[in-house]
C-alpha cells in the first residue's frame, strides 16, 4: 500500500513539475473559445464521474453500514432517515445535473450574447415555497419522532441503569429491586466503590455495579449517564442511541431493545457485514469476529478515546433476570472489600 | 483628498502599511502560509487513519518526540486534528478569506479612497499576524499544542491531567484566539463603517455588488458573535488559572477529587456555539459573495434575483445566530430546546436553496467564460449543495442522535463550509489576482489545479459519509480497537489517497500564484470585462485608488449582455442613456 502511495505522489509531483516548466511557455491567461469548449465538455464528463461515484459508493459501501435498528425507537428514526435521504438524493440528483448540464450546454461561444434575464418573481416564489413546504413536513415528522424518543415519562416499569464514564472505561449500575438508583458523587469514590455511590442512601444498598451491560428485550431501559472527569458520549449505534456524559450532571436517554444479540447475529445484513469483516481478518491472520452490540465513546476525551468501549448483551427477559440475580450488590461488594 | 503624494518608506509601504490593498495582500500571504500548515497536518493525520501501525519517515521527521519509530502518539494525533481545525476555520477561512477580500474589495467596489480607518486596519492585520505567530509557536511546546478538539470543550481543555495538550499549549491557544478575536473585531467594525459611510456618489445600497453585501453582513455577524467567544475563552482562562468553577464541577481525576463545584460544561458549549455556528457563515458568506460576482461576470449575465440574493444573505445571517443549539442535541440540553433548534435550523435551508437555484439560473442561457475562477465557482455551487443537503439529516434532532460526532458530520461540514469556502477563496484569488498584483495567473495551471482538486475533494468526502453511517466516531486515533470497523479500513485508505492527491494539487496553485506575482503576464485594466468599480482604477496601485476624482455610479453592477448596448458589459460608471431603464 505504501508503495502505491509513493507512486501516486511521484506521479502528482511529476505532473506538477511538468506544468511548472510549461508556465514559462504558456502565457494564456484568459479563457478562449477553445478553453470554454474543452472545459464545458470536461464538466459533462465530471457530471458522469460524479454520478458514477455516488452510485459506486452506494453499491460498494452499503455493506459496511449499520444493520437495521435494534430498538423500537431506533426503528422510527430509521424511517425518518429513509424519507429524509430520499428527498436529499432526489434534490441532489436534479440540482447537480442542472449545474453540470448548464456548464456544458452554455459554454461560451464568441459572438453569442447571453440572455438578459435578471429576475422572475414566479420562479423565486416556487423555489422559496416548495422547499418551505417540504421542510415543514420534515420538521413536523422529525419533531414527532424526537419527542417520542426523548420523552420517557410514560414508560411502564422501565429498567433503570446508570452508565458511568471515566477516562477510558465504562461502568454500569443497575437500580436493583427497588428500581431506584442511590445518590452518588465523585467525592464518595473510595476503593472498590469506583462510581462514588453514597452508601448512606438506602436506595443504594441493592444497586448492582457491573462492567458489562445486559439489557432485556422488549422492556424500556432508561439510562442515567454520569462522568467523573471529562465529557464523554455514550454512543450505541445499533440502537440509534447517544447521549453525552457530563461531569456535574446526570443526563438521560431511553430505548426499548427489540432484538437480542443472538437474533442480531442471525440478521441477514449483520451476517453479510460480519462475513466481509472476517474475510479481511483472515487475510490479516486475525481471529474471526463475532457480532456484539457495543457502547463506545463518541466525545473526544483523551489519548485512549479511540478504545473506550463496553460490550452490550441483549437477551430475553428471563435470561436477563437470571443474569442480574447472579450479580453482587454494591453493599456486598463494599463489605467484601472491607 | 489626494493624499497619494505623501512620501512612503519601505516600512510604511510594505510592513506597517495603512493601504487596504497592501493589507489585503498581507492577509492573503499569511492566510496561504497558515493554509499550508493546516493542509500539511491533514496529510499527517490521514496517514495515521489509513495505516495506523505503519511507520512513516514523514512522521518521524516532523513529529520528533511525539512519535515512536515513525508512528505518531495518540496525544499528538488529537493535537494535530485540533490545530488543523483551528487553523483552517479561523486563520485561513476567516482571516485569510474575509480579511483578504473585504480589505481589497470594499473600498474598491464602493468607490472609496481607503477603509474608514487605515490605522485600525493596520492594527487589525498585525494583531492577526501576532495571533498566527503564537498559534504556530504553540506547536513547539514540550507537551504538545492544544489537543481537546477545535471546539476546546472543558473539562478536557481545562485539565492538563486529562490530556497533556491542555497545559501550556492550551494557554497559548487561548491567548492566540483572544488576540485573533480583537483583530477580527477591529476589521469587522472598519468594514461596517466603510460600507455605510464611504460609498461614492450614486452607490446606493441596492447598487452594491453582492460581494460587498456578503462582506458587510459577515462583518455584522462577526461583531455580534465573536465577543461571546472571547467571554467563553476568558471564563475558561479563569477556570484554568484562577480556580473558578464556571464550567467545572464534581471532577475526580488521577485518584484525586478536584475542588470545582457548580459549573457546567454545557454553559461553555452554549457560549462556544453562539459564535461557533455563526462562524461557519462568517466563513461561507464571503465565499458566496465572491461566487455570485464571478458567476455573473463569467456567465455574461446578470445575477439572477439580485434582491432575493440580498434577502437570503440577510435571512441566513439572522438565522445563523439562533441555530447554535443544533450542535448540542445530545449534550444533555433540555429536549424541548432541541425541538426549537431543529425548527430554526431547517429554516436555513430555505434561503440556502434560493441561493443555489439562483446561481444555477444565472448560468442558464449564459455565455460561460470558463476561466479558472468560474470553474471554482461552479465547484462551489456543487459542493455547497452536496454538503448542504446532508444538513437536513444533522439539523434534524432525531436523526442527529445517531450520526452526531461521526464521520458523517466531518464529511458534511467539510463539503459545505470547508471545501466550498476554499473554492470561493480560490475563485477570488484567480479573479482578483490582476487587481492585487497587476499581473495574471496562468490559466492552464488553473485548470489542472481545479480538476485535480475537485475530483480529489469528492473522492475524500463522498465515501466519508459512509464511514460515518457505519457508526465510526470522529477523532479516533485508530479504529483497530474495534473489529466492528475492520471493513471501514479500506474506505479510509481510499480517502487518504484522494486527500494526498488533493493536498499535492495545491502545489500547482502555490507555484502558479508565486511565479505569477513576478513572471505573470501583465494585466490589462479590465481583463474579465466586469462592471464593478475596481476595474476602473489604474493597474499600478496608487494610494487613494483613483488618481483623480472618484467616479460616480449610475447603475447596478450586473448589466451584463443588456439589450441596447454594444458590448456585453456596462460599467457601473456608465450613465444610463436616454430612455434606458435601470434594472
Amino acid at each position: 500500500m505504501t508503495a502505491l502511495l509513493y507512486i501516486l505522489l511521484a506521479i502528482v509531483i511529476g505532473i506538477a513539475i511538468w506544468q511548472i516548466i510549461s508556465i514559462f511557455n504558456l502565457k494564456g491567461v484568459i479563457a478562449t473559445e477553445k478553453d470554454n469548449n474543452t472545459q464545458g465538455i470536461l464538466f459533462a464528463f465530471f457530471g458522469i464521474f460524479f454520478y458514477g461515484l455516488m452510485i459506486f459508493s452506494f453499491w460498494k459501501y452499503s455493506v459496511i453500514l449499520l444493520p437495521e435498528s435494534a430498538s423500537l425507537e431506533g426503528a422510527r428514526i430509521e424511517n425518518l432517515y429513509i424519507v429524509t435521504m430520499g428527498i436529499i438524493l432526489f434534490v441532489q440528483a436534479v440540482t447537480q445535473f442542472l449545474l453540470f448540464y448548464f456548464a456544458f450546454k452554455y459554454r461560451g461561444i464568441k459572438g453569442r450574447k447571453a440572455l438578459f434575464y435578471a429576475d422572475s418573481h414566479k420562479l423565486e416564489m416556487i423555489w422559496t415555497i416548495v422547499p418551505a413546504v417540504v421542510l415543514a413536513g420534515l420538521v413536523l415528522y422529525g419533531l414527532s419522532v424526537w419527542n417520542d424518543v426523548m420523552d420517557a415519562s410514560d414508560a411502564e416499569n422501565p429498567l433503570i441503569v446508570e452508565v458511568y464514564a471515566k477516562q477510558f472505561q465504562w461502568e454500569a449500575r443497575y437500580a436493583g429491586s427497588d428500581n431506584e438508583l442511590g445518590r452518588a458523587n465523585v467525592r464518595n469514590i473510595k476503593g472498590i466503590n469506583t462510581m462514588g455511590v453514597d452508601m448512606t442512601d438506602k436506595n443504594s444498598i441493592d444497586d448492582i455495579p457491573t462492567r458489562e451491560l445486559h439489557l432485556p428485550k422488549g422492556r424500556q431501559v432508561i439510562f442515567k449517564f454520569r462522568s467523573q472527569d471529562v465529557l464523554h458520549s455514550a454512543y450505541m449505534p445499533h440502537f440509534r442511541a447517544q447521549m453525552n456524559c457530563v461531569p456535574g450532571m446526570v443526563t438521560q436517554f431511553s430505548f426499548t431493545p427489540s432484538m437480542t444479540t443472538t437474533e442480531m447475529r442471525a440478521n441477514e445484513k449483520t451476517m453479510a457485514k460480519v462475513a466481509g469483516i472476517n474475510k479481511i481478518r483472515v487475510e490479516k491472520g486475525e481471529d474471526p469476529y463475532e457480532f456484539d452490540y457495543l457502547l463506545l465513546c463518541n466525545k473526544i476525551c483523551g489519548a485512549s478515546h479511540y478504545n473506550m468501549q463496553m460490550k452490550i448483551i441483549v437477551e430475553e427477559e428471563a435470561a436477563f433476570n437470571s443474569w442480574l440475580s447472579t450479580q453482587k450488590s454494591i453493599a456486598q461488594v463494599v463489605q467484601e472489600e472491607n | 483628498m489626494s493624499d497619494h503624494h505623501h512620501k512612503e518608506t519601505f516600512i510604511t509601504k510594505y510592513v506597517f502599511s495603512t493601504d487596504h490593498k497592501m493589507i489585503s495582500k498581507q492577509y492573503l500571504i499569511t492566510g496561504i502560509f497558515m493554509g499550508v500548515i493546516g493542509v500539511f497536518m491533514s496529510m499527517l493525520f490521514r496517514l495515521q487513519i489509513a495505516w495506523p501501525d505503519t511507520s512513516f519517515s514523514l512522521v518521524e521527521a516532523f513529529l520528533g518526540r511525539h512519535q515512536d519509530g515513525g508512528v505518531m502518539s495518540p496525544d499528538i494525533y488529537l493535537a494535530i486534528v485540533t490545530i488543523h481545525g483551528t487553523i483552517m476555520v479561523f486563520f485561513v477561512l476567516t482571516a485569510g478569506l474575509s480579511g483578504t477580500f473585504s480589505n481589497l474589495l470594499i473600498p474598491l467596489q464602493i468607490g472609496a479612497r481607503d477603509m474608514a480607518s487605515g490605522f485600525l486596519n493596520m492594527v487589525s492585520y498585525w494583531l492577526f499576524f501576532l495571533s498566527s505567530v503564537i498559534m504556530v509557536s504553540s506547536l513547539f511546546v514540550e507537551a504538545g499544542p492544544a489537543s481537546a478538539g477545535w471546539t476546546i470543550y472543558p473539562p478536557l481543555s481545562a485539565l492538563p491531567q486529562a490530556i497533556p495538550g491542555s497545559g501550556l499549549g492550551m494557554t497559548l491557544w487561548l491567548i492566540s484566539m483572544a488576540i485573533f478575536i480583537a483583530s477580527s473585531l477591529l476589521g469587522a467594525l472598519n468594514y461596517i463603517v466603510t460600507v455605510l459611510n464611504l460609498r461614492t456618489i450614486g452607490m446606493k445600497m441596492t447598487r452594491l455588488p453582492l460581494t460587498i453585501w456578503a462582506f458587510f453582513v459577515t462583518a455584522i455577524i462577526g461583531v455580534v458573535s465573536f465577543p461571546v467567544l472571547l467571554s467563553a475563552a476568558l471564563l475558561l482562562i479563569f477556570d484554568r488559572s484562577f480556580g473558578t468553577s464556571f464550567y467545572l464541577s464534581d471532577i475526580f481525576i488521577q485518584g484525586e477529587v478536584l475542588h470545582y463545584q457548580g459549573g457546567s460544561p454545557v454553559l461553555f458549549e452554549h457560549l462556544f456555539w453562539f459564535l461557533g455556528h455563526p462562524e461557519v457563515y462568517i466563513v461561507i458568506l464571503p465565499a458566496m459573495g465572491i461566487v455570485s460576482e464571478v458567476i455573473a461576470c463569467n456567465s455574461r449575465k446578470p445575477i439572477f434575483g439580485y434582491r432575493a440574493m440580498i434577502g437570503s444573505i440577510l435571512a441566513i445571517a439572522f438565522l445563523s445566530t439562533v441555530v447554535w443549539g443544533h450542535h448540542m442535541f445530545v449534550s444533555g440540553m433540555n429536549p424541548f430546546l432541541g425541538s426549537v433548534f431543529t425548527f430554526t435550523t431547517l429554516l436555513i435551508a430555505i434561503p440556502s436553496a434560493v441561493k443555489a437555484f439562483n446561481w444555477i439560473t444565472t448560468m442558464w442561457k449564459g455565455n460561460l467564460q470558463m476561466n479558472p475562477a468560474m470553474l471554482f465557482s461552479i465547484g462551489f455551487v456543487s459542493t455547497f449543495i452536496s454538503g448542504g443537503l446532508t444538513g437536513l439529516v444533522l439539523g434534524d434532532s432525531a436523526l442527529d442522535i445517531n450520526v452526531h460526532d461521526t464521520y458523517f458530520v466531518v464529511a458534511h461540514f467539510h463539503l459545505v463550509m470547508g471545501v466550498s469556502a476554499i473554492y470561493g477563496m480560490f475563485a477570488g484569488v484567480y479573479h482578483w489576482f490582476p487587481k492585487m498584483y497587476g499581473r495574471m495567473m496562468n490559466k492552464v495551471l488553473g485548470y489542472w489545479h481545479f480538476w485535480i482538486t475537485v475530483v480529489a475533494a469528492y473522492g475524500v468526502f463522498f465515501p466519508m459519509h459512509f464511514v460515518g453511517l457505519a457508526g465510526l466516531p470522529r477523532r479516533y486515533y485508530a479504529n483497530t480497537a474495534f473489529p466492528l470497523f475492520d471493513d471501514v479500513a479500506d474506505v479510509n485508505i481510499v480517502i487518504t489517497l484522494f486527500a494526498i492527491l488533493g493536498g499535492a494539487a495545491q502545489i500547482i496553485f502555490l507555484t502558479n500564484f508565486f511565479i505569477s506575482i513576478y513572471k505573470g503576464k501583465k494585466a490589462t485594466q479590465n481583463p474579465w470585462k466586469a462592471n464593478t468599480l475596481e476595474w476602473t482604477t489604474p493597474i499600478e496601485h496608487v494610494h487613494g485608488n483613483w488618481p483623480g476624482e472618484i467616479p460616480a455610479v449610475h447603475r447596478w453592477p450586473y448589466d451584463y449582455s443588456k439589450p441596447g448596448h454594444e458590448e456585453d458589459y456596462v460599467s457601473q460608471i456608465t450613465p444610463l442613456y436616454e430612455g434606458e431603464e435601470e434594472s
